[in-house]
């Protein structure tokens, strides 16, 4: 509709496999950067900041998980541990070596990378359920081991107090201070994994994920290859907690629990799996529904429950609702909200034509 | 054929006393051959002959239990199929192994993953030394493609393909490793007569320009008999025969493996 495919006549490879081949994809490419760097902090209040901030911690969970289940096709119910051993890691450097952020970042993430490349160590026998029951095993155990380390969690109920992030001497207090940290992360993981999945290592775990044998036979080294996308996974998942960290102010194994995996897991599939984009429709409808639930309750609730007991139900709605759309829009699309996203663009790729 | 066979004279591949059992099953027993360089060799025989495990032991999916397989004098009895992958030996297989999701570009990128060196960090970056290699690697399989005459299917799925061109595909992703022996599964198994003479003449054609050594696996006597430089018979795992397509079919041990022995019939 906006802009036709054809006309652009690309006369080098480079060109061809540019991340947008299209002007009109640098175009809103470059657009939505300006409009969450620039536009958002000026427009919004700390309200909605605090939001976004959620929603782009999530963003790069989401993008880490789906890069092992979306593009490798190996399942991990264990990356809420992975997010925790990052937050205690980033934790304890920031509290005991007084590191700052650009260390604790990529600490956290390495030492999350760690964790996980040893529990995908089962991943080189097992695959599916048998898998997902081993990552399981290991969500629990890193919680008990959190849980029962003082030296690592603090002790006093395995939490430790995250000084704020400082950027050139300047604290990171309010939520739109922190924007300016949290995003500029996202943005980086976004296009680092895009340029991932496009190049070499990507196309290797995709074989991995399609055809194993196949992929064992053309000389890729799947045993290498699965431990590398667990370990460069739980690394994505590693930053998330030290972000969570200094969003929440607090490291704590409460807030890296197995709903927490379970929601990232339903981020990639609603999301669509196997896509960077859909990661991102995930991860940003997993935050907001339950904040989206809420003010429509609120707003509409009122009519139909006695304000006594609005809070109650709308705890309880939203569980229901919850649920209740997963289920909807895994009906309507089963391949994610990245495939509605396509079809949609079908249509009006073509627009006023059927084809 | 038989012009090319032996061109150089080394011995590509040695199978010496290769063996291979499941359980009871003796797949394949004590089988020895030569494959030249730059010729084609087929393997041929009945149904549970041994043929494909034989080619799984050279591919590395199996280790024979006896014996040992050479490949330009180097033993790879017992590595594993991705570092012989990395030494020079591509292979398709009966049943189309290709990445279904992907386009035929990326399928044969994949081709390529051997040759190609980016790691995890500069995979991230992209820009710099990671598309200069991309780019590099693409012109070559764009040559592959052109060759295949896949060049309007280059950015198509390539599990949305005809089968015929699947197989060609898994072909290409074969070629676009740059293999020095080339293994083929039966290439042409459930073609129609065009396209395995369109098959026949890619083997060929990779055969004769690029000097590609080729073991192949077939059932259709014609074009094995047309294109291979030597042939070997298998039968209950054994060799039975071997030598040129003349020699073998000449060979009564084979007619009697393919049509059943006559004495049968005295004793009867």
């Amino acid at each position: 509709m906006f802009h036709r495919e054809s006309g652009y006549f690309k006369t080098s490879y480079k060109a061809d496999m540019a991340l947008y081949p299209l002007p009109i994809g640098k175009v809103a490419a470059t657009g939505f950067v300006l409009l969450f760097l620039v536009v958002a902090p000026m427009v919004l209040d700390e309200y909605y900041l605090s939001i976004i901030n959620i929603a782009a911690i999530a963003v790069v969970g989401a993008l880490g998980l789906n890069i092992l289940l979306g593009y490798t096709g190996q399942i991990s119910i264990g990356h809420a541990a992975f997010m925790s051993v990052g937050a205690y890691t980033a934790a304890n450097f920031a509290v005991h070596f007084d590191m700052p952020f650009w260390i604790t970042l990529p600490a956290g993430g390495l030492m999350a990378a760690a964790i996980g490349t040893l529990v995908g160590l089962p991943s080189l026998r097992v695959k599916g359920l048998y898998l997902a029951i081993a990552t399981l095993a290991a969500q629990f155990i890193i919680e008990w081991v959190l849980n029962h380390t003082p030296v690592i969690s603090g002790g006093i109920q395995a939490s430790i107090e995250m000084p704020r992030p400082v950027f050139f001497g300047t604290v990171l207090n309010t939520q739109s201070e922190l924007y300016f940290f949290i995003l500029p992360v996202t943005i980086l993981a976004i296009i680092a994994t895009l340029n991932l999945v496009r190049s070499r290592i990507g196309r290797a775990f995709v074989a991995i994920r399609d055809q194993d044998i196949a992929a064992e036979i053309i000389g890729i080294n799947v045993y290498r290859y699965k431990l590398l996308a667990f370990a460069i996974s739980s690394f994505y998942a590693g930053v998330t907690g030290v972000l969570y960290t200094y969003y929440f102010g607090i490291a704590n194994y409460e807030a890296f629990q197995l709903p927490i995996s379970i929601d990232y897991l339903a981020m990639c599939i609603i999301g669509g799996l196997g896509s960077v984009l859909g990661s991102i429709f995930g991860a940003v409808f997993i935050t907001l529904l339950p904040i989206v639930i809420r003010v429509f309750m609120e707003t509409v609730g009122v009519f139909f429950v006695d304000g006594v007991y609005l809070a109650q139900v709308i705890a309880q709605m939203r569980l229901i609702l919850f649920g209740g759309l997963i289920i909807f829009f895994l009906v309507v699309e089963p391949d994610g909200l990245n495939k509605l996203w396509q079809n949609i663009r079908n249509y009006f790729r073509v627009w006023p034509f059927s084809y | 054929m038989s012009d090319t066979a032996g061109s150089g004279g080394s011995v590509k591949l040695k199978i010496r006393g290769a063996a291979k059992n499941f359980g009871g099953v003796r797949a394949v027993a004590n089988v020895t051959a030569d494959i030249q360089e730059g010729e084609v060799f087929a393997i041929i025989g009945p149904n549970g002959a041994g043929k494909t495990t034989m080619l799984n032991m050279i591919s590395g999916f199996y280790h024979p239990d006896e014996g040992n397989i050479l490949f330009e004098d180097h033993d790879i009895s017992n590595v594993g199929p991705s570092k012989i992958a990395a030494l020079g030996i591509a292979r398709t297989f009966q049943n189309i192994a290709l990445f279904r999701g992907m386009t035929v570009l990326e399928n044969m990128m994949l081709g390529r993953h051997v040759l190609m060196k980016t790691g995890v960090l500069a995979s991230f970056v992209y820009w710099g030394p990671a598309q200069r290699e991309e780019v590099r690697h693409r012109e070559r399989v764009e040559e592959i493609i052109d060759f295949l005459n896949l060049t309007d299917l280059r950015k198509a799925p390539a599990g949305a393909l005809a089968y015929g061109l699947q197989k060609r595909v898994e072909l290409g992703r074969a070629l676009a490793a740059e293999p020095r022996l080339l293994l083929l599964d039966e290439p042409m198994a459930g073609m129609n007569q065009e396209e395995k003479e369109d098959m026949v003449r890619y083997v060929l054609d990779v055969n004769q320009e690029w000097g590609t050594t080729i073991a192949l696996i077939e059932h259709d006597m014609g074009v094995v008999m047309d294109i291979s430089d030597h042939v070997m018979v298998m039968d209950m795992g054994e060799k039975i025969s071997q030598g040129t397509p003349d020699e073998v079919r000449a060979d009564p041990k084979v007619i009697e493996a393919y049509l059943g022995s006559t004495d049968h019939k005295e004793v009867a």
